[in-house]
């Protein structure tokens, strides 16, 4: 298993890229997460509302986010976790996920994340807190 | 027009932390680690048993709170924040409630916004509490004006 030790502050997990986000992913978090607003899986849904296409649920970036951290939970478990959502997600988007280590005490980590798309604009933006165990 | 429920609380509702819905879940945000998974590496973890994903607590029923009549449509999410004691472990029961903590209206680019504040907890069965979780949920003025007709 990877190791968080001696990672310096300043210094970035390395980042993830998703594959184009897809129709079936979102019917898939629809499912699993119990979520089946239309408007993330029906065009004619989210076109009444007003947009363009079908969004990805805020929460499945913000749950495909936390894997940079899934390595490491032998070492610490996240204590906190706080996402602002700033943009929306279309299929077909490409999304980047960033962790970067802003500070590092005897008992706790904090680091900076977002999702980024293909345009290099954060769509969710936020702060981890690992407590080290 | 949600002040009136602010301090309300749903009654408290047991949820499992079930294995299938954790490795459905887990598959879902494209994170199927041995941690949430793997009955073995659960064991000889930390934790002693598989963990569930931090953003887990979206599958959990909350119970309702009466006087919270939202819309399913045109709602939109601004924040949401995590906090845990420690991981869910896979197996367990927990009681989960909400409570509207707040709600307030503001002037925006498109119109008055109406900001609904909500909290959401997990206890064990003894009511040590494990996570707590706060939404900041954004009004629209249409949604608004489309609930008072």
């Amino acid at each position: 298993m990877n190791s968080l030790k001696g990672l310096p502050v300043g210094e970035s997990l390395e980042e993830i890229t998703l594959p184009p986000v897809a129709r079936i992913d979102l019917i898939k978090y629809a499912g699993a997460s119990g979520d089946y607003n239309p408007i993330h899986t029906i065009d004619e849904e989210a076109e009444k509302a007003g947009l363009p296409g079908v969004i990805a649920h805020g929460m499945w970036t913000m749950g495909n986010l936390a894997k940079l951290f899934t390595p490491y939970y032998e070492e610490a478990f996240m204590e906190n976790y706080a996402i602002r959502f700033k943009g929306m997600v279309f299929i077909d988007d490409v999304i980047t996920l960033h962790a970067r280590l802003e500070d590092d005490s005897e008992e706790k980590m904090s680091f900076e994340v977002n999702a980024e798309n293909q345009d290099g604009r954060a769509v969710i933006t936020g702060t981890v807190v690992l407590k080290k165990i | 027009m949600f002040t009136h429920g602010i301090g309300k609380r749903s009654a408290k509702v047991k949820n499992t932390v079930e294995r299938g819905a954790v490795k459905k879940f887990a598959e879902s945000i494209g994170d199927l680690h041995p941690i949430f998974v793997c009955e073995e590496t659960g064991k000889q973890s930390r934790y002693h048993q598989n963990i569930a994903p931090p953003t887990f607590p979206r599958v959990f029923d909350y119970g309702t709170i009466e006087e919270l009549k939202l819309p399913n449509k045109g709602l939109i999410h601004g924040e949401q924040i995590y906090h845990y004691e420690r991981p869910l472990l896979v197996g367990e029961d927990i009681l989960c409630y909400s409570e509207v903590k707040d709600y307030y209206e503001r002037n925006g680019k498109s119109g008055e916004m109406g900001f609904l504040l909500l909290n959401r907890f997990g206890e064990d069965l003894e009511g040590r509490l494990i996570f707590t979780e706060e939404q900041v949920v954004i009004i629209t003025e249409a949604v608004r004006r489309e609930m008072r007709v």
